[in-house]
């Protein structure tokens, strides 16, 4: 159906051009043949270049009108609300910049469409002109550099004030995994030449690392809304890019070294999902997904809103499906989770013959990440 | 001076008239000569331009119907497309090789090698390169690396498909991806070739450039085609020996066990015995080709765009030194900016500082450049051929493109948009869109000069232009604001994540301007073809350019005047000069060649 669609389209587009070969030819027909622009050509393209200029705004307007509601939410996390904002000045200034330049354009390319006989005017150079256009960008460029790395400064200073919790999250194709320090808030030495499947140490603990034995691992991150979250990341076969869009957060999960990030939630994901964008977008969504159930197509259930990290850096055959849930909850919350979790000690540092029992709900999906996925 | 004594030289040797006697082999397959090279090279890069744009409707199609069943997939991908339902393997083999192609392959070969061969000698007054042997051999180098690109798509395992970055470990390992056996290594030797190729071509006009500049043709009387190709040059040769060792070191991490790149991997249930290693150093070498190569890609097109467009203007370029000087600084600029593509590769955060301070500062010479350019329209009296609809379409692609390039270059604000579709929008717009404009607009305005005068239909040129323009805009406007959902690239397909489940319309959308797009670049296909063979022969100097390769015979012949070089007197832009009492310089004609000696009482404006 839709090939036949693709085909029809294809067959329109052909016959619009050579409709529209026959309209240039028509407007020439009295004047010479030859294949430089005439007059006529000039006028044409002179028109048309200034209708052109109203086709850019109008799909810049289009654009926005349609597409703005799909883009992301507010920021969930501190720092994105200055990342919004840097964002939102930056296009401020760029979409000034880019109507009043396009204008200029292509209203001279109109303007000036060239007729017999008409002179130009020589031109060549005035360094007054020069010098104003290149000091605006200085100054605004200025301006936005400083502004900019205030921020970045800001966002990649990853320190342990404030009593951040210390969460890793291990990226592997193509799953994540995400591990806590446990009750004493540190993560014991891991290398991937540890690792130890028939154990299920899937993260390669040392497991003489007293440190190690209360760590938590886990497929499914929680936060507590209001804490910082100090984030390492590790990998263990290729890179991978650990992306929270929600949260205006991205680091690349690189194998050989251990990367970092650092954010606060404050916002839970059971207010997330209150938030008036959201709740739209989820009823758009879920709208959409009737339609699809009743085509029966697969993988349309209803969705509710939910914080995701997903892999953003190309990793293989299933990169586009890699991804782990992020639940933001209170503080009691996250406190009922974390105590239900079982720890490192208590899943693989078990006498020989018992068999491990990782994390109950999670540990099939751990398992399968060692079979080849396809 | 050298350059005089070498130009008399030359002058001499051809004064002779001796002939050649060319056979079919010498004249159009091994040619030594400049223009012949130049169309191989045009013909070869818009070969495999179209193989590009194939591929990139394949996955869009992909992207816009995920899953869907296409009988068009099963004749073309075969067993890579079972009952016709693309792979997902294949679909990033796809989105790897028409990144390569493309940048490489046409936009930097098929632009630069096109233009530069045909251009250099004929606007400074030269009877060939530097070298025609080394020039020859570059064009075979960059042919045979096209051939092994070509070969590689049907290997048994499917061609690279780590993405055009080719990051290790992805790319080193075969139990990684699939695409990384066979594909991978056919990959690094094409590429290896294209180097050698790259770098046989750039000396070979830094050269020329340099020392056969006729009697005259001081540096500040090139056309800025000829800056920028000299300048375009240079940066290749800084910059592509790099990637070549980042290439050798790959391989030999895949082919000797070494660890340059790789460290610590556990995969498939067992630990490699790499250790030491470090992906992040095959990012700074690789980007430390992959930044200048942006800017050997638009480079190039900028000095078209610059030069159509103030001949068609009838208007000399506003600011010629302003332009070199931008030239200039971009390029200086352009290899120290790599770091942008890495704030988030886990390097220090500080080297991330210091490149978004670079990189922001690349917008202030790109800025001076679109707005000379806009100046060199106001007032003129443009003759909207083509070839500077093309031009004015790169100015206005290049500003939206460019645009968005503060949003990335700033490491704060990359953090969210890094290796989304808002990056793919930026630079398909920056330096694809718009070194494909540039190249077109070449193509347009130099085909006469190309094929014996023998000119394109305009009002094909017209459809094309059009089509192309609105389609480009369509396809990539909308898809910023995929980015900015968060939709990452390289995604086989969005379904896996319901938040992106209403932003299906938008693929569908770019995906139908995608399909529009290219099938006005068969119109180009044909025009081009068939005003090969059946073109309408044009004047001499069809544009009216003061340029010297107006003044070279219409017919090819080896050493391209026929009697002594012309020697120049004047910059390229004597456009609608005028004497005190308002008349053009040459009663009745509005421009003035650069043969013609100053007049008298005439005040040399070279700006």
């Amino acid at each position: 159906m839709t090939t036949l669609l693709v085909l029809v389209v294809l067959v329109l587009v052909a016959i619009a051009i050579w409709q529209m070969t026959k309209m240039f030819e028509f407007a020439q027909l009295k004047t010479n043949t030859s294949e430089i622009a005439n007059d006529t050509d000039n006028k044409y393209n002179g028109y048309l270049l200034f209708a052109f200029l109203i086709f850019i705004y109008g799909i810049t307007i289009f654009s926005f009108w349609k597409y703005s509601k799909v883009l992301l939410p507010e920021a969930a996390s501190a720092h994105g609300g200055e990342y919004d904002y840097l964002m939102l000045v930056s296009f401020i200034i760029i979409f000034f910049v880019q109507t009043i330049t396009q204008a200029l354009l292509h209203y001279f390319g109109y303007k000036y469409r060239g007729e017999k006989g008409k002179k130009a005017l020589f031109y060549a150079d005035n360094d007054r002109l020069e010098f104003i256009w290149t000091i605006i960008p200085v100054i605004v460029l200025a301006g936005l550099i400083l502004w900019g790395l205030y921020t970045w400064t800001n966002i990649m200073d990853i320190n342990e004030e404030d009593d951040p919790l210390i969460v890793e999250l291990y990226a592997q194709q193509f799953n994540w995994t995400a591990r806590y320090g446990g009750e004493d808030n540190v993560l014991g030495a891991a290398n991937v030449r540890m690792i130890d499947i028939d154990k299920a140490n899937v993260l390669g603990l040392d497991e003489s690392d007293s440190y190690a034995a209360d760590d938590i691992i886990v497929k499914e991150l929680h936060l507590p809304v209001g804490r910082k979250v100090n984030f390492k990341m590790r990998s263990q076969d290729v890179l991978h890019s650990a992306y929270m869009p929600h949260f205006r957060a991205q680091m690349n999960c690189v194998p050989g070294m251990t990367t970092e990030f650092s954010f606060t939630p404050i916002t839970t994901t059971e207010q997330m999902r209150q938030n008036p964008d959201v709740v739209e977008k989820v009823k758009r969504t879920n709208a959409l997904r009737a339609e699809w159930a009743a085509e029966g197509r697969p993988n349309s259930d209803p969705w509710e809103f939910d914080y995701v990290l997903i892999c953003n850096k190309i990793c293989g055959k299933s990169h586009y499906n890699m991804q782990m849930k992020i639940i933001v909850e209170t503080e009691e919350e996250y406190n009922e989770w974390i105590q239900s979790q079982k720890t490192f000690a208590e899943t693989v540092m078990v006498a020989d013959g018992q068999v491990p029992n990782f994390n109950p709900a999670e540990a099939e999906t751990a398992e399968l990440s060692y079979k080849t996925q396809d | 001076m050298s350059v005089t004594a070498q130009a008399h030289v030359d002058d001499h040797a051809h004064d002779h008239g001796h002939h050649h006697k060319e056979t079919f082999v010498t004249k159009y397959i091994f040619s030594q000569d400049h223009k012949m090279i130049a169309r191989q090279y045009l013909i070869t890069g818009l070969i495999m331009g179209f193989i590009g744009i194939a591929m990139s409707l394949l996955f869009r199609m992909q992207l816009a119907w995920p899953g869907e069943s296409f009988p068009m997939f099963e004749t073309l991908l075969g067993k890579w497309a079972p009952d016709g339902v693309m792979d997902a393997d294949i679909y990033l083999a796809l989105v790897t090789i028409h990144g390569t192609i493309m940048v490489f392959f046409v936009l930097t070969a098929g632009l630069s090698g096109t233009f530069s061969n045909l251009l250099i000698p004929l606007q400074i007054g030269a009877r060939d390169m530097a070298s025609g042997f080394l020039n020859m051999i570059s064009y075979w180098l960059f042919f045979l690396s096209s051939v092994i690109m070509v070969i590689s798509l049907f290997v048994e395992a499917g061609p690279a498909s780590a993405g055009w970055t080719v990051y290790p470990p992805l790319s080193a390992l075969p139990m990684a991806q699939s695409g990384s056996g066979m594909g991978m290594t056919l990959w690094l030797v094409s590429m290896t070739i294209f180097i050698a190729s790259s770098l046989l071509g750039s000396l070979n006009y830094i050269v020329t450039v340099l020392n056969l500049r006729t009697k005259g043709m001081s540096m500040t009387r090139l056309p800025l085609t000829i800056w920028a190709f000299l300048v375009t040059a240079v940066i290749g040769v800084i910059s592509f020996p790099v990637l070549l060792s980042a290439g050798l070191l790959l391989l030999m991490d895949r082919s000797f066990g070494t660890s340059f790149f790789l460290s610590d991997i556990f995969i498939q249930g067992e630990v490699l015995h790499y250790q030491g290693g470090s992906p992040v150093l095959f990012e700074h070498l690789f980007w430390f080709l992959g930044h200048p190569e942006v800017y050997i890609v638009i480079l190039p097109a900028m000095g078209i765009v610059s030069e159509v467009m103030s001949v068609n203007a009838r208007k000399p370029i506003f600011g010629y030194r302003a332009m070199i000087a931008s030239i200039l600084a971009i390029a200086f600029l352009s290899t120290i900016v790599w770091g942008h593509h890495m704030f988030i590769s886990g390097m220090n955060p500080f080297l991330g500082s210091v490149f978004t301070f670079t990189t922001l500062l690349i917008a202030i010479p790109s800025a001076v450049k679109a707005f000379n350019w806009i100046t060199t329209l106001w007032k003129g009296n443009l003759q909207l051929n083509p070839g500077m609809l093309f031009s004015i379409g790169m100015v206005s692609t290049f500003i939206t493109g460019g645009l968005t390039g503060i949003i990335l270059g700033d490491s704060t604000l990359d953090i969210n948009v890094h290796d989304t579709y808002f990056v793919v929008a930026h630079f398909h717009l920056v330096m694809g869109i718009s070194a494909l404009y540039g190249l077109f607009a070449g193509v347009y305005h130099w085909f006469p000069k190309m094929f014996e005068s023998k000119m394109m239909n305009k009002n094909l040129g017209y459809v094309h232009f059009w089509i192309t323009a609105i389609g480009s805009y369509g396809i990539f406007f909308p898809m910023h604001f995929v980015g900015m959902a968060g939709v990452p690239r390289r995604y086989y397909e969005n379904t896996a994540f319901p938040m992106f489940d209403e932003l299906t319309d938008v693929q569908v959308l770019m995906t139908v301007f995608a399909l529009i797009t290219a099938a006005a670049q068969l119109v180009f296909a044909y025009n081009f073809i068939s005003s090969i063979f059946y073109g309408k022969k044009g004047p001499k100097n069809p544009w009216k350019a003061t340029t010297l390769e107006w003044t070279a015979e219409v017919k090819h012949i080896h050493g391209n005047w026929d009697g002594p070089i012309p020697h120049v007197h004047r910059w390229a832009y004597d456009y609608s000069k005028t004497d005190e009492n308002g008349e053009y310089i040459i009663p009745g004609q509005d421009f003035v060649p650069q043969t013609l000696p100053l007049q008298e009482d005439e005040e040399e404006l070279n700006h």
